[in-house]
């Protein structure tokens, strides 16, 4: 929790980096993570792979698939946060995926595994606040922050059902769609992201279609964060096993242009 | 002529508080779209929106006795509305030859393959497309896996004129050819998945992200009685036509209730429309046939006997998965069987005892279509072929004065080259 509400620096948005563990194999996605901070990433948002990521394009859709298909299993995806956190003791790390495979062997079981493993945050897809009980409660009991999704069919009477025990930050999905594949346009993310401002104080970071750095500087004059998934995923899927400084390379373009943004 | 002369919410009375019984099996799900701990709304929040709309439409739509009307009208003209109740003599008397003395009970079967379109689907699509067009949505998608819903779902689009788009497996694709060709005849896209294990699964996945990505104007017509609340309970409610038909013809032929109702199981649409009118009658047992395949301890597509409650497609249900809660291909040689959930309503039915569930392999299913065809020319589908096998074994321990009643959800002309292929026959 620290950790998360910490990396938020007051002066410029924060860079926050999806990859899917285990893409291409497990044993690769330390050297990817340890990229995207050299790289300049603030927050690491660790993919848990599932065989039916219906919130995701093409891109994460088949990096859910080389993982699965190397073998990665959820055992790995903790390891691999574990050692993550022994190398880099003050980067916050966030899990992001799917309702089953975080609660298959019960929400308490992947709670205490979250911190065991060092984890900050999770965010999972496909468990609105409708159904909060079935994981969010067990993560509040063990401080893991839950990381709420608003988009652009939350309205202002639902707003604050999602805000009611958000924590970490708020991650607005700035497109009705799968992940990857749009942007949205730039007046309406800063209209989205006044809107969401206003009713709380969590951090708003902003993704879903973000892959040039001047799009992420655009975004990161007006939000707290900028996400960037599909197109670093596309790297490791281009470059495989020697993704790593390809991976460093394009995260820097993309953090130096927050940098100067604002 | 036929009329049901009740406006839907009588209907459906199990929905209405003061019908709210508690000894009741008919008045799930609770106001969260929960049957016990299964169902829900799994949904990601780009969706939970519309879920919530569709669900204030769907109770406007209920207390309203013109859509009841509009509902029941084309059921009856369109649809072909009520199917028969047969009596298959010649079935009961083959399975009576190999019966012990005494034994060999009545088979009768509700022919809801003889609807229009050919399966219990068009029941289902012609309620959601009513609900679609009270919400003023104007473009449709669907996911088949048999391509009966996809078929269904065309042709309801066609008679209202809007578009429609059918995501469908491309392994699916291969083994229905001539739904395919339907399908494109009624004026619909049909979009060919290849991610995953390219069947029902990632058709259904590829509807969800087509969904989210045209919420403003799309209506998602879900096939099966599962989904994120309230699919599966108005996906019943539409279905259960079959059961107050059966119940009512039974009861004016023979002026009893049936011992035993059999219907096979996929996501268990037809099923639980055969079902829900009869819960709360104690006497009717339930039987529900998973597929199989090629036997339990293989590939098979039975979730209730080999898979574990789980999170998929927007309900909690019992899941072919592993023990990280990744999801297993299924295999059945039934297309329309060939998922790896199921409804959760049925799960709950499962774990409340209410209900009792088994399965009938391929080569069972098999068997049992060639029997139904020589014994009472009728060419079943696969999915019901199930169901048939497991009334063959059924009524052979039962007497000869009880009664079973069993669902033929759908015609064999779109399997016969499967059938042909699985024979060695070639046509």
């Amino acid at each position: 929790m620290t950790r998360l509400s910490q990396s938020f620096p007051t002066d410029r948005a924060a860079l926050v980096a999806f990859v899917t563990g285990g893409d291409p194999t497990a044993a690769n996605t330390g050297a990817i993570l340890d990229a995207l901070v050299e790289g300049g990433a603030d927050i690491i948002e660790l993919g848990m792979p599932f065989t039916d990521p219906m919130a995701d394009g093409p891109a994460i859709q088949a990096a859910n698939i080389r993982s699965l298909s190397a073998g990665t299993k959820t055992a790995d995806i903790l390891n691999i946060a574990s050692a993550f956190r022994d190398r880099h003791p003050t980067v916050p790390l966030v899990l992001m995926g799917y309702a089953n495979p975080m609660t298959i062997r019960g929400a308490d079981w992947f709670a205490k595994a979250c911190v065991d493993a060092g984890v900050d945050g999770v965010i999972c897809v496909d468990i609105p606040v409708e159904e909060d009980d079935s994981l969010g409660d067990a993560l509040r009991a063990e401080d893991v922050a839950v990381i709420r999704l608003a988009t652009p069919t939350t309205d202002a009477e639902r707003l604050p059902e999602i805000l009611n025990n958000a924590s970490g930050f708020l991650y607005y999905v700035s497109v009705a769609g799968i992940t990857g594949l749009q942007q949205a346009a730039q007046a309406s993310i800063e209209e989205a992201v006044a809107r969401l401002k206003t009713g709380t104080d969590l951090p708003v970071a902003v993704g879903f279609g973000v892959r040039t750095p001047e799009q992420a500087a655009d975004i990161a004059r007006v939000a707290d964060g900028v996400v960037v998934g599909s197109a670093i995923v596309e790297i490791i899927a281009e470059h495989g096993s020697n993704a790593a400084p390809h991976v460093k390379d394009y995260v820097k373009s993309l953090s130096d242009a927050i940098r100067s943004a604002r | 002529m036929w009329t049901e002369s009740l406006p839907f919410a009588k209907r459906f009375a199990h929905m209405t508080k003061h019908d709210k019984l508690s000894n009741s099996f008919r008045n799930q799900p609770d106001e969260r779209g929960h049957f016990g701990q299964f169902g829900g709304r799994y949904v990601a929040e780009t969706l939970m929106p519309l879920i919530l709309d569709l669900e204030k439409h769907y109770r406007a739509a209920q207390a309203d006795p013109a859509f009841a009307e509009e509902f029941d009208d084309l059921l009856e003209h369109y649809v072909g509305r009520p199917s028969p109740l047969y009596f298959a003599e010649r079935l009961t008397e083959h399975v009576r030859k190999e019966a012990p003395e005494g034994k060999g009970a009545q088979i009768w079967f509700k022919r809801d393959e003889l609807n229009h379109t050919g399966a219990h689907k068009i029941n289902n699509c012609i309620g959601q497309i009513l609900l679609a067009k009270r919400m003023g949505k104007t473009r449709i998608i669907a996911e088949t896996g048999a391509g009966q819903h996809g078929v269904a779902t065309a042709t309801v689009c066609a008679r209202f004129g809007l578009p429609c788009v059918i995501y469908m497996g491309a392994t699916d694709i291969e083994r229905q050819k001539p739904n395919i060709f339907r399908m494109r005849l009624l004026g619909a896209e049909v979009v060919p998945v290849t991610s995953g294990s390219a069947t029902l699964k990632d058709a259904m996945n590829d509807a969800l992200r087509d969904w989210v990505a045209n919420v403003h104007d799309t209506f998602y017509i879900i096939g099966t009685a599962a989904g994120p609340h309230p699919y599966p309970e108005l996906v019943r409610d539409f279905q259960s036509v079959i059961g107050r038909e059966a119940r009512a013809q039974l009861l004016e032929r023979t002026g009893r209730l049936p011992d035993l109702l059999v219907a096979a199981i996929g996501g268990g649409s037809n099923a639980i429309g055969l079902f829900h009118p009869f819960l709360d009658d104690p006497d009717v047992e339930m039987l529900g046939i998973e597929a199989a395949g090629h036997g339990l301890e293989k590939e098979h597509a039975a979730s209730l006997a080999g898979g574990k409650p789980g999170i998929l497609h927007g309900n909690k249900t019992y899941l072919l998965q592993d023990e990280d809660g990744q999801i297993d291909e299924a295999h059945s040689i039934s297309a329309g069987l060939d998922y790896p959930g199921i409804g959760p309503e049925h799960s709950w039915l499962k774990e409340s005892g209410r209900v009792r569930y088994d399965s009938v392999t391929d080569t069972e299913a098999l068997r049992a279509f060639q029997l139904l065809c020589g014994t009472e020319g009728i060419i079943p589908a696969l999915e019901p072929s199930h169901a048939i096998a497991a009334v063959a074994r059924e009524a052979l321990k039962m007497n000869k004065d009880q009664i079973i009643l069993a669902n033929l959800c759908g015609r064999g002309d779109k399997d016969i080259f499967t059938v042909a292929e699985a024979l060695g026959t070639e046509i």
